[in-house]
């Protein structure tokens, strides 16, 4: 990769381009970040100069597609983090229990191995049955992906592991089948699903949550457009409610961070 | 030329290893003096899991403040901030530090690549970067920007290397402003002080 392909008002420039045409916002991701994604994208599809790259991000709907999936990062694992997982399991998902009903939004889903892990632990708390889950990405195509629960059959073994791990009670290979080079996930999980696109930069809360997960999304916005999101999820988690963020995000520099109290040692915290 | 590079004052300071680098950091990490100006960057490729492994043992091994990288940290003189597992770890241009969750590259996150390539811009002739020992060639692609932005390039001698492979890759592609043998390392970043 040419590092140096696209300079920084470059950058500038396309990102308003794709505010202007396609009214997706990306100037407050962090801007390091973005620009490698942007100068790997024209280093993969070859374009020869900025100019052709501007003109087709612009005018071509059908390569914006896969601008839009390529500039975001869509990388994800099921039971990332198993440490993580356990703690849900044992601390936040049985309190949730004692509720009637419990309706989660995951937050970035890219393309659904956390909704999916999330629907496994759910199901052998038994509360599956009683709950919802709102999976939403900015992006249409991976949505399209998370829908089917159909995953790269050789991260299967990794994916067991982190289960078996986060304190995982079965057989992991009882939740899919195998379809040539893919696991279909059982769609007794995905029928508690709802996936929509929803933009955290410029769309609004849409329903209460007793618990949002967002993991690994933050990291890619600037602290402002961070503080935003905060407010965003802080106006649509009930009172009591849980937030559960990466393991490198944290609410510590949001102004009402004191309004939370951290759940033991994972990047979790309680709405008070 | 040379020696207008050297008396450039080095606003950052980045490591990258891989296999066989650890024992060249605990080698230089004790002899390092106390009032170092400048950042230190370490990039060390190791699995996943092991999260506070380097960390701990690099904090035993130096009087340098010594932590794992934070999303969104700044950068600050005197201290080492370590890249932390399984994340790229970018500069941005008011060097505060990003990390990014994104496609390993060189089969590695973090990658050394990522490092040097978004901080050769950040901080041009004033970044010097050091690649050591490692069985792949990730770090090569990174030199080649850190030259373009008029950084320094420093380069572990691949015969003191325990795994040469990386630093000769780096030898072979990019033109090092010096070669050094490991327990020439302190020494030399001793002497970037302003």
């Amino acid at each position: 990769m040419i590092s140096d392909a696209i300079d920084n008002e470059q950058v500038e420039i396309l990102l308003n381009d794709v505010l202007e045409s396609h009214g997706y916002d990306f100037l407050e991701y962090s801007h390091a970040s973005i620009k490698r994604r942007i100068i790997r994208l024209y280093g993969l599809d070859n374009f020869v100069s900025f100019a052709e790259f501007r003109y087709t991000v612009k005018t071509d709907k059908q390569y914006f597609k896969r601008f839009l999936e390529e500039i975001t990062v869509n990388v994800t694992e099921m039971f990332r983090d198993p440490s993580f997982y356990k703690s849900l399991r044992n601390d936040v998902l049985p309190v949730l229990g004692t509720y009637p009903f419990i309706r989660i939004w995951v937050a970035g889903c890219s393309t659904g191995e956390e909704a999916y892990s999330l629907a496994i632990v759910l199901k052998e708390l038994n509360l599956l049955n009683k709950s919802l889950i709102y999976a939403t990405d900015i992006n249409p195509s991976v949505l399209d992906k998370a829908k089917k629960g159909m995953f790269p059959l050789n991260y299967l073994k990794q994916y067991s592991e982190n289960y078996l791990q986060s304190g995982g009670l079965k057989d992991f290979s009882a939740y899919y089948t195998a379809n040539y080079s893919l696991a279909k996930f059982d769609e007794s999980l995905n029928k508690k699903m709802i996936f929509s696109t929803h933009n955290l930069v410029s769309d609004h809360s849409f329903n209460e949550f007793q618990l949002i997960l967002c993991r690994n999304v933050l990291i890619y916005f600037d602290k402002d457009l961070q503080h935003k999101v905060f407010n965003l999820f802080d106006s649509s988690i009930e009172k009591l409610g849980y937030l559960a963020l990466g393991s490198k995000e944290s609410l510590e520099f949001w102004p009402k961070a004191k309004e939370y109290k951290r759940v033991k040692m994972e990047k979790i915290w309680r709405k008070l | 030329m040379a020696e207008t590079l050297d008396s450039t004052p080095c606003g950052a300071l980045i490591i990258g290893g891989s296999a066989g680098s650890l024992d060249v950091l605990l080698e230089i990490f004790p002899a390092l003096r106390k009032d170092i100006d400048f950042p230190i960057i370490l990039v060390v490729h190791r699995k996943a899991s092991n999260e506070s492994l380097l960390t701990d043992l690099l904090k035993s091994h130096t009087i340098l403040a010594v932590g794992e990288a934070e999303e969104k940290e700044f950068l600050s003189p005197g201290k080492v901030f370590i890249a932390p597992a399984d994340y790229h770890m970018l500069i941005e241009e008011d060097q505060s530090i990003s990390l990014d969750y994104s496609e390993k590259v060189n089969y590695s996150r973090p990658s050394i690549d990522v490092t040097f390539q978004s901080a050769a811009e950040v901080f041009r002739e004033k970044l010097v970067c050091i690649l050591l020992s490692g069985s792949n060639a990730d770090g090569v692609e990174g030199l080649k920007s850190v030259n373009n932005f008029g950084g320094r390039v420093v380069i572990q001698n691949p015969n003191t290397a325990i795994m040469p492979y990386m630093p000769q890759q780096a030898v072979l592609n990019v033109e090092p402003h010096v070669i050094l043998d490991s327990h020439d390392m302190a020494d030399y970043i001793n002497k970037l002080n302003g």
